[in-house]
């Protein structure tokens, strides 16, 4: 009689957690923006009529997307090179990727900030190369976001392909070069194909986590560059506008939902060894 | 895959590991210099500037508070994440499907909008403590670690053993925790040193959960870097890196030994 409740009753103390404390609370962040009494999508017309806020949201998007392509092609590249690397190096790449992992996003953005910086050691090396005499300002651009954004992900994208590139049947790449395909062509023809699905795993999780950062933009874009995440820390934080910041939170979500569920049916339409 | 790599890859992947090594070079390096601004390389040596963390009251508060959360949240996603995981392998025919989505909803919904959530809701509407709002959503964000980790351990697991040991008069709380649990001991471990790490790094959720006199370090080091450019913040960043290998080993060793002696 109880054992056919046992696997609801196991599970219920984290399906509450969840349902309680995630889904209602976000649920009703959402629902907030439609009530208010300027009518049902007021907040909505109020955030895409300010142009501000539209630079801001294209900016958050231009630089999720860049960020993305980028990480995607140096961690592919990158992984490819550790999961054909001998045993004993290929175990100390996979441990000096996962160390950055282990270190939190601010420590990993403040370290830009030291090598950025008007007084910092890219300036002071180009100074001392003589290649320029005035330090130039390469912080709170959209380039230092974006640097910093990159080597957030890079970690991620390496440990995530590396995975990936391992399962790919060997006897598949084999099999390729004695029909007589030369590396490149099994490269091109076999091993990408057969790495795209993963691809689009690690750009959604990429670009997910771009699009909603905070830390980083934060220390290293500042007012200047401002994104999504750092607008709805101001509108919630310093303006007190929390119909604002929710109308931005319920975006995010939209954005995010929309994004990991086309890229995920894509990725199962691309896959060539899906049956 | 055994195979020819082309020079050029190969020296590509070389500058990729000096990108990713750097920087963390740099912290440690500026963390030690002897100066009242942050440099590379360090010009002189010191350790002022660990003692100086200690100095700060606001940065021992936070460590303290920092430290607090990440036991009590992983401590408490365990709890409960682990008997949710044992039910998923156990009971998949009972389960519906979308169950185990649930469990990986805290890394899907974007982490910002977890933190003004639970502070419009918890913080504000229920009026609760910001410290116990802190740590629910600190245990809402490893939850997912917990439960998918430990589910890939139960996945080859042998449930049949449970069977064996409980048909043989073993009650089955006993050999939950005599059979089962010892069988997903490195899962354990994993989950562990996953959620505490998560939640000691943890920006996007604190951010909105901060109240007076309750911060957590990553959020009190984006605070002082506004004010500040010294190398306090190298040296603390320093400690929060050792604070993670420390928690790492020490796990591994007292989990790995608890087994060993039995």
């Amino acid at each position: 009689m109880l054992k056919r409740f046992a696997g609801w009753t196991l599970s219920a103390p984290a399906t509450t957690l969840v349902v309680v404390f995630l889904v209602l609370p976000v649920a009703a962040t959402i629902t907030a923006t439609f009530i208010e009494p300027a009518g049902i999508i007021a907040p909505y017309q109020a955030f895409f009529s300010s142009g501000f806020r539209r630079t801001v949201l294209w900016r958050t998007l231009e630089i999720s997307l860049i960020t993305t392509i980028i990480s995607v092609a140096v961690g592919f590249l990158t992984a490819y090179v550790v999961a054909r690397s001998p045993g004993r190096i290929k175990s100390l790449l996979i441990i000096a990727a996962v160390f950055p992992l282990l270190t939190g996003v601010v420590v990993r953005s403040f370290a830009w900030l030291i090598i950025l910086g008007r007084n910092g050691i890219l300036n002071n090396f180009l100074i001392g190369m003589g290649i320029t005499d005035e330090p130039f300002s390469m912080l709170y651009t959209q380039g230092s976001v974006i640097v910093a954004m990159v080597y957030l992900f890079v970690p991620l994208m390496v440990l995530t392909l590396v995975g990936v590139l391992e399962n790919i049947p060997d006897d598949v790449v084999q099999a390729a070069a004695s029909l007589g395909a030369s590396p490149a062509a099994t490269f091109r023809q076999v091993i990408f194909p057969l790495a795209v699905p993963g691809l689009i795993v690690g750009a959604v999780l990429v670009f997910t986590g771009s699009f909603t950062a905070y830390a980083t933009p934060q220390l290293l874009g500042g007012e200047s560059q401002m994104v999504m995440g750092t607008l709805m820390y101001q509108r919630a934080m310093v303006a007190f506008d929390w119909v604002s910041a929710s109308t931005i939170a319920a975006i995010m979500v939209v954005v995010t939902v929309a994004v990991v569920l086309f890229m995920t049916r894509a990725a199962r339409r691309l896959n060539p060894m899906a049956t | 895959m055994p195979n020819r790599l082309h020079p050029a890859l190969i020296g590509f992947a070389v500058l990729v590991y000096l990108f990713l090594m750097g920087p963390l070079v740099i912290v440690f390096g500026a963390a030690l210099s002897d100066t009242t601004f942050l440099t590379f390389p360090p010009q002189g040596l010191t350790l002022r500037w660990f003692e100086r963390i200690f100095e700060i009251g606001a940065f021992r508060r936070t460590i303290v508070t920092s430290v607090e959360i990440a036991f009590l949240a992983t401590a408490l996603a365990l709890l409960i994440g682990i008997p949710a995981a044992y039910a998923l392998n156990r009971y998949r025919i009972q389960l519906p499907a979308w169950l185990s989505t649930l469990f990986v909803l805290p890394i899907l919904v974007p982490e910002i909008v977890l933190g003004f959530s639970l502070l419009r809701l918890v913080a504000v509407g229920q009026s609760a403590p910001i410290f116990l709002t802190l740590l629910i959503g600190h245990t809402l964000i490893v939850l997912p670690y917990c439960v998918r980790v430990i589910s890939a351990s139960l996945a080859s697991f042998d449930f049949s053993i449970e069977e064996a040991a409980i048909s043989l008069g073993s009650r089955p709380i006993k050999t939950f925790f005599t059979i089962v649990l010892p069988n997903v001991r490195s899962g354990v471990i994993a989950a562990f040193i996953l959620a505490f790490i998560t939640s000691i790094n943890d920006v996007s959720v604190s951010l909105f959960l901060t109240g007076p006199g309750i911060s957590t370090l990553p959020i009190q080091i984006l605070a002082h870097v506004e004010q500040f450019f010294d190398p306090v913040i190298a040296s603390v960043s320093v400690l929060l890196m050792l604070l993670t290998v420390a928690v790492m080993a020490i796990v591994e060793r007292t989990l790995g030994l608890t087994f060993l002696a039995k």
